[in-house]
């Protein structure tokens, strides 16, 4: 019997499939049809795309970087510490997924504004408040993108061999040591995957970031929100941003594709 | 044909979807059909969403056969979805330059002025910063929104600081009025600049304080059928409604001034 995968597929999975392909790239096909080739350098080197670059580049790094230091306990907790509730705090931290960020950001307006829930009494005994501040935009970049972590790490710790820190905690590791020499190399490829979807999906951030931190040049205005408000006036110059942010996600997907997940799975 | 068979698939009943926020859409649908029919999509600027809600169910019970679809947004960004091609049957704008970019494009002709708006200071209920005149926005400590510079507010806002000599630092430049708006109702800033329509329209949930009329600065709302409207009687119809005295009736009511 021949390999299924030799056959000649049928038209009728054919025609569609090739249609739904189509549907994706022909959007990409306009952006790069209709980009400025001729002075995209100069359209970049603009202070203003500098500073939205920039402060894109800083916040999702700081998003990405909070995102592990609560995010991967978390992924251990929810993997491997059988507590009450855990389903629902798994669902919890799923919901930012598959939530309008627009509404992640007014939840965060509301919990964290100067009004808000736990914002008003940072708001009293400090004097911070978070909206319309580089922190803000960082806050709702990790709300939206850390779940990218969290999900990933977890199930990598799930699907991983326990026999090894079986194993090693057998041979008077402590839990620590095991940890750092045994679970942290073991999910290694994931721990970077996760982090560098949370990374490239903290770039992305609208919704959230507009609606709790608002729209400041330099502050707060990241590349996204950089390319809505171009948008309507300066086509050409949203567009150029729109290539930037293009380029870095097609970065990601291969580097994620050929580097970490060990190239090629799919083919 | 499309739009018609919705018609009457929408027939069973009135339905009102009040929407909130910016962008947002509000249906009136169609019981009946005398004269006129189809359904009408209208484009209109974020600061004219109370008053063309109105002035949709009215022109519906004048017109049973139309049901009149909004889509408030910023007036730029409903400019560009139009000369984009959105299917569009009317454009009302808050300022003339937006609508300027509709006609060059070809999708409108001969504009015609409907109303006319003036800024005004809003702040949250208890008025947190102590704002009571446009001067106290440039004091240091005051958090102050307003409306992008490329959104007809924003560019009246600009206007007004200039002809004040007044140098605010807003915290922020939001899309349009309505974000300004919410962001002063949550208590997120101290002040904001909205149009008088808009402090008239949160009620209670803002405070406002009216800007001296020589101080001031206004702008007008322009209003067309498109040229690319599949149902151009309907269309103009609707315009003729807006400029009629009882639609004027209605944007008084809701703060606008007669043009």
């Amino acid at each position: 019997m021949r390999p299924r995968g030799e056959r000649r597929p049928p038209w009728l999975l054919v025609v569609p499939g090739a249609i739904g392909a189509l549907f994706l790239a022909l959007p990409l096909a306009g952006l790069l049809s209709a980009a400025p080739w001729g002075h995209l350098g100069e359209l970049l080197a603009r202070p203003a795309s500098l500073a939205a670059l920039r402060l894109s580049l800083v916040t999702a790094t700081a998003a990405t970087a909070f995102s592990f230091v609560v995010g991967v306990p978390l992924a251990w907790l929810l993997a491997r510490a059988p507590f009450r509730g855990r389903g629902l705090v798994r669902a919890l931290v799923t919901l930012p997924l598959v939530l309008p960020p627009v509404v992640g950001g007014v939840a965060l307006l509301l919990a964290f504004g100067r009004r808000g829930l736990v914002g008003q009494y940072l708001f009293e005994w400090t004097g911070l408040s978070l909206p319309f501040t580089t922190a803000g935009v960082i806050v709702a970049e990790t709300f939206v993108a850390m779940p990218f972590l969290v999900v990933t790490v977890e199930g990598a710790l799930r699907s991983m061999d326990r026999r090894l820190e079986d194993a090693a905690a057998t041979l008077g590791a402590s839990r620590l040591l095991v940890l750092r020499r045994v679970t942290l190399p073991a999910i290694a490829p994931s721990l970077v995957a996760g982090a560098v979807l949370t990374w490239a999906r903290a770039l992305g951030e609208f919704g959230a970031t507009i609606t709790f931190a608002g729209n400041f040049p330099g502050r707060t205005q990241t590349m996204p929100l950089a390319v809505y408000v171009a948008l309507e006036t300066d086509l050409d110059g949203a567009i150029a941003l729109s290539l930037v942010l293009l380029v870095v996600s097609v970065t990601v997907l291969v580097l994620l594709r050929d580097r970490w997940l060990g190239g090629g799975a799919t083919a | 044909m499309h739009r018609l068979l919705l018609t009457s698939a929408m027939a069973a009943g009135a339905v009102l979807l009040a929407g909130c926020g910016t962008g947002s859409t509000t249906t009136v649908a169609a019981s009946a059909s005398t004269g006129l029919s189809g359904t009408l999509e209208v484009f209109a600027a974020a600061s004219l969403k109370e008053s063309f809600t109105r002035l949709g169910n009215e022109f519906h019970a004048a017109h049973p056969g139309v049901s009149v679809v909004f889509s408030f947004g910023p007036s730029n960004g409903l400019a560009l979805q139009i000369t984009q091609g959105a299917p569009a049957d009317v454009f009302a704008a808050a300022s003339p330059d937006t609508m300027q970019t509709v006609v060059q494009a070809g999708d409108a002709s001969a504009p015609r002025t409907f109303a006319t708006n003036v800024l005004e200071v809003a702040t949250p209920p208890d008025d947190p910063a102590g704002v009571t005149s446009t001067t106290d926005l440039a004091k240091p400590g005051v958090k102050v929104a307003v409306c992008q510079a490329r959104v007809p507010c924003g560019a009246a806002t600009a206007q007004l600081f200039a002809k004040n000599g007044l140098t605010v630092h807003p915290v922020t430049y939001e899309v349009d009025v309505k974000a300004v708006l919410t962001k002063i109702q949550l208590g997120e800033v101290d002040a904001g600049l909205v149009y008088q329509t808009d402090v008239h329209a949160a009620g209670s949930k803002v405070h406002g304080i009216p800007i001296p009329a020589g101080d001031n600065v206004s702008t007008t709302y322009p209003i067309a059928a498109l040229t690319t409207s599949p149902d151009k009687a309907a269309a103009e119809a609707f315009v003729a409604y807006v400029l009629s005295p009882a639609g004027t009736a209605a944007l008084t009511d809701s703060g606008f001034t007669a043009p």
